[in-house]
């Protein structure tokens, strides 16, 4: 494996991690608290920074664990990251599609912040899922 | 190999390397500035090099393109 295809995986772990997190702490809140008073915004950039954070330790944990032979991206590596941004670009677009339509017809802001993090964060997972398939099958 | 592959394109990397020597992958993979994940992926035709690449190939292995890489006649004209 790669030292790109185990950044994507750590990537996609991270990501998918720190939304669940997010979702569960939010959903939770939401339960009890009505959408508009829903105090959501430290824990976005809280769980944001901490997916960060977790990329970054687990690309140094997962290479002293199983060190690869050249750190520097080469041709395939680029192209697999290309492809696997190009083709989940999609969720960024609905993402981007769904805070517009809700700010036009006056939905809260919680709503809006959630449908544009959302996107992000399919965009990061399937573009992650997409990279790691070509990796595996080949592009 | 019943799986199919993302490219019609076939090669003799594998063998040419053998050729030259017992050339590993890992060589072949830092002679062209490249991983030795995508020397497998080459030799196993998960991946298309570019042409560039292919030709850095040839000349490592010190043999005409076309002994490196084949394409299978008829396929892909319409």
């Amino acid at each position: 494996m790669s030292y790109e295809e185990k950044g994507t995986w750590v990537y996609l772990v991270t990501s998918a991690g720190a939304y669940a997190v997010y979702l569960a702490i939010v959903v939770g809140r939401l339960l009890s608290t009505p959408a508009p008073e829903v105090s959501y915004v430290p824990v976005l950039v809280w769980t944001a920074f901490a997916s960060i954070i977790a990329t970054t330790v687990g690309r140094v944990v997962f290479e002293t664990a199983r060190p690869s032979d050249s750190r520097r991206a080469d041709a395939r590596d680029k192209e697999i990251s290309r492809f696997g941004e190009h083709a989940a670009r999609w969720f960024i677009v609905a993402g981007a599609s769904a805070g517009l339509a809700m700010a036009m017809v006056k939905w809260d802001y919680f709503w809006i912040a959630n449908a544009i993090y959302l996107g992000f964060v399919l965009w990061a997972v399937a573009g992650s899922a997409l990279k790691l398939v070509a990796y595996r099958r080949g592009l | 190999m019943a799986k199919s592959k993302p490219t019609r394109l076939t090669n003799s990397i594998r063998a040419l390397r053998f050729a030259s020597g017992e050339m590993t992958q890992a060589q072949l993979a830092e002679s062209i500035g490249v991983t030795r994940q995508t020397v497998i992926a080459i030799e196993q035709g998960r991946y298309s090099p570019s042409l560039e690449m292919a030709f850095q190939i040839a000349r490592v292995l010190k043999v005409p393109l076309d002994e490196v890489f084949h394409y299978p006649d008829g396929e892909g004209e319409q």
